[in-house]
């Protein structure tokens, strides 16, 4: 295989996605990676020089709102779907130390 | 210490823009307010929600652009910033960094060695975060939501300055321009203006940069001279042991004065930037650019030199007026409307100043209307109160915004200007103060004041110091 | 016989003339789902009384001559993708398995509007990746015509309630063929619109430059007639685009006559199966026997489809799928010391393998140093497609091929290699990386039994000419038969 990707960048990569990975998974998802990347080389056979990378399909823009006003408080229905939730706010584990 | 050493230096400036609404969603900016209760699923990153652009934003950062000299990204993109953290729900945050809407400007400040352009590199819009509040009783953090998408530019100057005075000046101008412009009232203390520090320190005449650190948690200008002068020495501590300084962000803590590292093994730094799918870009045409050129206010130095030239108001003084958007928007009211500008200019300049100092506010926080001050200056120019009735009157319109001819008719203070009562009071204190009368006929000047007080008491203040004055000479004269 | 057997337009035309209910269509749809939905596991979600309750509203409105729309009163499924308010939407995973949406995507309320009566959620591969409905954390759903084999995914849920006759007609999502893959297994009728024509607001993004909501029906009519109702430029998606002329059952004539429609020599390579490349081409004779002018050309690029999606999918995935952390809807995991344990063990349990694979793809080809090497040429990539399809479509009206490269496999096959399972999106993916529309219909079926799909693709806001086509052909051959 062209592509290694060593426990390390696997390791990298979950801090980076917030995934923790057992040894056996942290294995296969190197693997697994590897296997992916060197089939996307395979764009590397081609010649891009030049092209524009195109990240939106259509040339449109200007897509704007107006600066009014439209929503209340809706903090019941928003909250009902929390986890946990207190005194109207998300509660998480402590963020400073 | 051996070595001389010279500070390099550069500001991450955040605005938080003045808005109604969040950037990318219909939700009031307004501060305050219950916790998540101007939330909507686009700013609590809900699954399926989208961001659409506020317009507004888009012409305060071109406004902003514009007022320090900045070349406008004619065709800007908006980028994705992706880290974790839970005041950011969808837990990437909508900035640019590719195409950000102004870069290549510069302001002037003025230093010892004379007027400095300190570059800016770049200015891109971008969404604030939510509000993480650490809980009393419980080990555990609460998100509000209120501040999440709350519209900011971050103004990120060129590594041009030297020491903290620079910087002082460098924020100063930044948020004169800023609040002229009415784009924010960059309040540090309040976050709407917030500043990073980028340091870095070298020898003397070395043509290279040192290493930087980024400073963070800087919520005064005090705090920002103090982080400074700290890190600089942290640094030149380091360089001098022979050790290396490191590339990190810290968190200044003012109390300790001390700054700490804020790196974690869970913080990659490591922002995956990439064109946003969601939002489409935005092309600023000519026309569009002309037409908040045409909108852009008079400056703080072009009103300096106005005011010298056509108010005749001396320099300190129209410093201190152009100082504050606040400030001049009252003195140039009030002058339009009593045609006096430069009473307004002393009655800014003397009480007020003192009341705000009193008080401990800034200009910005004046709220009486030019309208009041205007007729204060009538009242007292008519004769119609004294000038400590006028002092008294003005504390209310300073307080409450009280309008002065309802305060004067409340409490009685309009000066005694009836001729037959003043005549009376002068002769009496004549015939009470012969010493004073021949020490004035003698050429001693001074002694009129002596009288003229002796008649303002007779009348408990309220007769009407000029009529009193001239009444008064009549009769020494005669 | 079963109302639900009807097509949508047949059984809104019944509703309007008053020979039948919205009520009676609505009890019915749910008698078949409980007679077929126990094998099958097309639904995630299904509030009987809810539907009930709502069928009896849009009954009275049709009643006051309020809602006189084709589609009144007619059940549809919805993808468990689409937010629907007040009704669990869980992408087929754990970590939203409580989700109820304070709100509807766009083109549910739409939906609404015309008085389509929300039938339930359906099932899909979680999160819409996949390509088989088998990575759904509620468990496979079947193909109706072989319980045996996968219904394709991701919407394989949609395809095979509509295959099953449990619903007329249901909404799916495409980003990369998930919309007409299944739709080939299933035997059924699905149309991905240009991107931007339905609106994505409410939609939970996979890979927002490439996803699009589209109609599944049995037939070509019904596709059309719901097109209609969901398309509109919505002020709550910036990439949503206003069209022109959204009257979509316009175009449903006979007439091909003088049609171009090109075959991509490049589609009929050794990765085709015979019988599906035998289906498609007879599917080209039938057009061209009615006047289609049809030859064969070289597309170019067709490789360079696959890794470009998944570079672009997967990255915009990474991003879309950091929102899911347990803070603020969803599951947490139970045991965490600390933030980003809290993080790490609720995104950990609460994702699939094959969600977790992307994100981890994802997350590497956008971090530094690699954003050029992968994801920017991917982007270029993405361009040169799109020029091939340009320079194809100056010369084309319609291209014509298959939707996939085998019919449906059997459950189980598939998981065990996923580059393998990628590839077999081959033929769908470039039309959602140059924002193509493409429909997919029922061509015949192989020695199994199993259907195969005819797949049709228009240059940008050309669904006209791919619904004319397809109309067409349907007309001239057989009609996609419910499953009985």
């Amino acid at each position: 295989m062209a592509n290694k990707i060593s426990k390390e960048t696997i390791e990298y990569v979950g801090i980076l996605a917030k995934l923790e990975l057992g040894e056996e998974e942290k294995e296969q998802a190197g693997r697994d990676m590897e296997r992916m990347l060197d089939y996307i080389d395979k764009l590397n056979e081609l010649d891009t020089d030049g092209v524009e990378p195109m990240s939106h399909v259509f040339a449109m823009s200007n897509v704007f709102r107006e600066d009014r006003v439209e929503n209340g408080d809706n903090r019941e229905a928003l909250l009902a779907g929390g986890p946990k939730v207190k005194e109207g706010s998300f509660q998480v584990p402590k963020t400073v130390e | 210490m051996s070595k001389q050493y010279e500070t390099v230096i550069g500001l991450e400036v955040h605005v938080e823009l003045a808005t109604k609404t969040k950037i990318f969603c219909a939700c009031s900016t307004e501060f305050g307010g219950a916790p998540n209760t101007h939330v909507c699923p686009v700013c609590m990153g809900m699954p399926g929600a989208l961001p659409v652009l506020n317009k507004k934003v888009v012409e305060y950062a071109v406004a902003v652009g514009l007022a320090t000299n900045c070349t406008i990204t004619r065709h800007c993109k908006f980028d994705r910033k992706n880290y974790f953290y839970p005041d950011n729900p969808q837990n990437y945050q909508i900035s640019q960094l590719y195409a950000p809407v102004c870069r290549n400007g510069f302001v002037e400040i003025e230093t010892p060695g004379g007027s400095k352009k300190i570059g800016i590199h770049e200015i891109h819009m971008e969404e604030d975060a939510g509000k993480l509040i650490h809980d009393q009783w419980e080990d555990c953090s609460l998100v509000d939501y209120n501040r999440s998408g709350v519209p900011l530019i971050e103004i990120v100057s060129e590594p041009d300055m030297g020491n903290a005075q620079e910087v002082m000046a460098y924020l100063e101008k930044l948020r004169l321009l800023i609040q002229y412009l009415g784009a924010s009232d960059c309040k540090l203390q309040e976050g709407s203006m917030r500043a990073d520090v980028n340091l870095s320190v070298r020898e003397a005449g070395s043509g290279s940069l040192g290493t930087r650190t980024e400073m963070k948690n800087l919520n005064s200008f005090k705090a920002i001279a103090r982080a400074i002068e700290g890190e600089r020495a942290r640094q030149i501590e380091l360089l001098e042991e022979g050790k290396d300084v490191v590339q990190e962000t810290r968190r200044w803590d003012d109390n300790k004065e001390y700054s700490y590292a804020m790196r974690s093994k869970e913080d990659a730094q490591d922002y995956r930037y990439f064109p946003d799918p969601d939002l489409v870009p935005v092309d600023i045409s000519e026309e569009w650019l002309q037409e908040i050129r045409d909108r852009q206010p008079e400056f703080c130095t072009e009103k300096l030199a106005r005011y010298k030239k056509e108010f005749d108001i001396p320099d300190y003084d129209a410093r201190i007026l152009t100082g504050s958007k606040r400030l001049a928007d009252l003195f140039e009211a009030a002058a339009a409307i009593c045609g006096k500008p430069k009473k307004v200019s002393n009655w800014l300049m003397g009480e007020t100043m003192r009341l705000l100092k009193e008080e401990g506010m800034e200009p910005e926080d004046l709220s009486f209307s030019p309208k009041h001050l205007a007729a204060l200056i009538d009242l007292v120019d008519s004769g119609t109160i004294n000038g400590t009735a006028a002092k008294e009157v003005f504390e209310h319109i300073f307080r409450e915004d009280k309008d002065p001819e309802k305060y004067v008719e409340e409490k009685g203070l309009k000066a005694v200007s009836d001729e037959g009562a003043l005549r009376e009071a002068v002769s009496r204190a004549i015939a009470a103060n012969p010493k004073s009368v021949e020490d004035y006929r003698s050429g001693k000047g001074k002694a009129l004041g002596f009288l003229v007080g002796q008649v303002m008491k007779a009348m408990e203040g309220k007769a009407n110091p000029a009529l009193v004055n001239r009444i008064l000479k009549d009769f020494l004269e005669s | 016989m079963n109302l639900t057997d009807l097509t949508a337009a047949e059984l809104g035309k019944k509703i309007q003339e008053r020979e039948v209910t919205a009520v009676e269509a609505a009890r019915d749809a749910l008698a078949r789902i409980r007679e077929r939905d126990r094998d099958l596991n097309c639904f995630i979600t299904v509030d009987e009384e809810a539907v009930i309750r709502r069928a009896e509203q849009v009954q009275k409105e049709i009643e006051r001559g309020e809602l006189t729309g084709p589609l009144a009163g007619v059940p549809v499924a919805v993808k468990d993708n689409i937010c629907t308010k007040g009704l669990r939407t869980t992408c087929a995973s754990k970590i939203l398995y409580n989700f109820v949406p304070p709100y509807s995507a766009e083109a549910v309320e739409r939906l609404e509007q015309a008085g389509a009566v929300i039938l339930g959620k359906t099932n899909m591969d979680e999160f819409a990746m996949g390509s088989t409905t088998e990575t759904s954390a509620f468990g496979p759903a079947r193909n109706p015509w072989n319980r045996d084999h996968v219904p394709g995914g991701s919407s394989g849920g949609s395809c095979g309630a509509v295959a099953a006759g449990e619903c007329a007609c249901a909404l799916g999502s495409d980003t990369g063929g998930s919309i007409r893959q299944p739709s080939s297994f299933c035997g059924v009728t699905g149309l991905k619109p240009t991107y931007g024509t339905v609106s994505r607001y409410g939609l939970i993004a996979y890979g927002s430059s490439l996803d699009q909501i589209g109609p599944i029906a049995r037939d070509v009519t019904d596709c059309a007639l719901l097109l209609e109702i969901l398309a509109s430029q919505d002020p709550k998606d910036s990439t949503s685009l206003r069209r022109e002329e959204t009257r979509f059952a316009q175009a449903l004539k006979t007439d091909v006559k003088g049609m171009k429609i090109g075959i991509p020599r490049d589609y009929f390579g050794e990765g085709l199966n015979g019988e599906v490349g035998k289906a498609i081409l007879n599917g080209a004779e039938v057009l061209r026997d009615q006047g289609a002018l049809v030859e064969e050309f070289d597309l170019s690029l067709v490789d360079y489809a696959i890794p470009a999606y998944y570079v672009i999918a997967s990255a915009e995935a990474s991003s879309n799928l950091a929102r899911f952390d347990g803070v603020k809807y969803g599951f947490r995991a139970e045991a965490y010391e600390g933030l980003h344990q809290m993080y790490k063990k609720t995104r950990s349990q609460g994702f699939g393998s094959e969600v977790k694979r992307r994100i981890m793809l994802g997350s590497f080809v956008l971090s530094s140093g690699y954003y050029d090497a992968y994801y920017l040429k991917a982007l270029r990539t993405k361009a040169l497609i799109r020029q091939a399809f340009d320079r194809a479509f100056s010369k084309y009206d319609v291209i014509l091929g298959p939707a996939a490269p085998a019919t449906a496999p059997r459950l189980g096959e598939s998981l065990k290699d996923p580059l393998q399972m990628y590839l077999g999106d081959i033929y769908t993916v470039s039309a959602n990386l140059a924002g193509l529309p493409g429909i997919c219909l029922p061509c015949g079926r192989d020695g199994k039994g199993l259907p195969i799909g005819l797949q049709l693709l228009g240059d940008c806001f050309r669904e006209d000419r791919i619904l004319q086509a397809a109309y067409a052909f349907e007309q001239a051959g057989e009609r996609s038969g419910a499953y009985v």
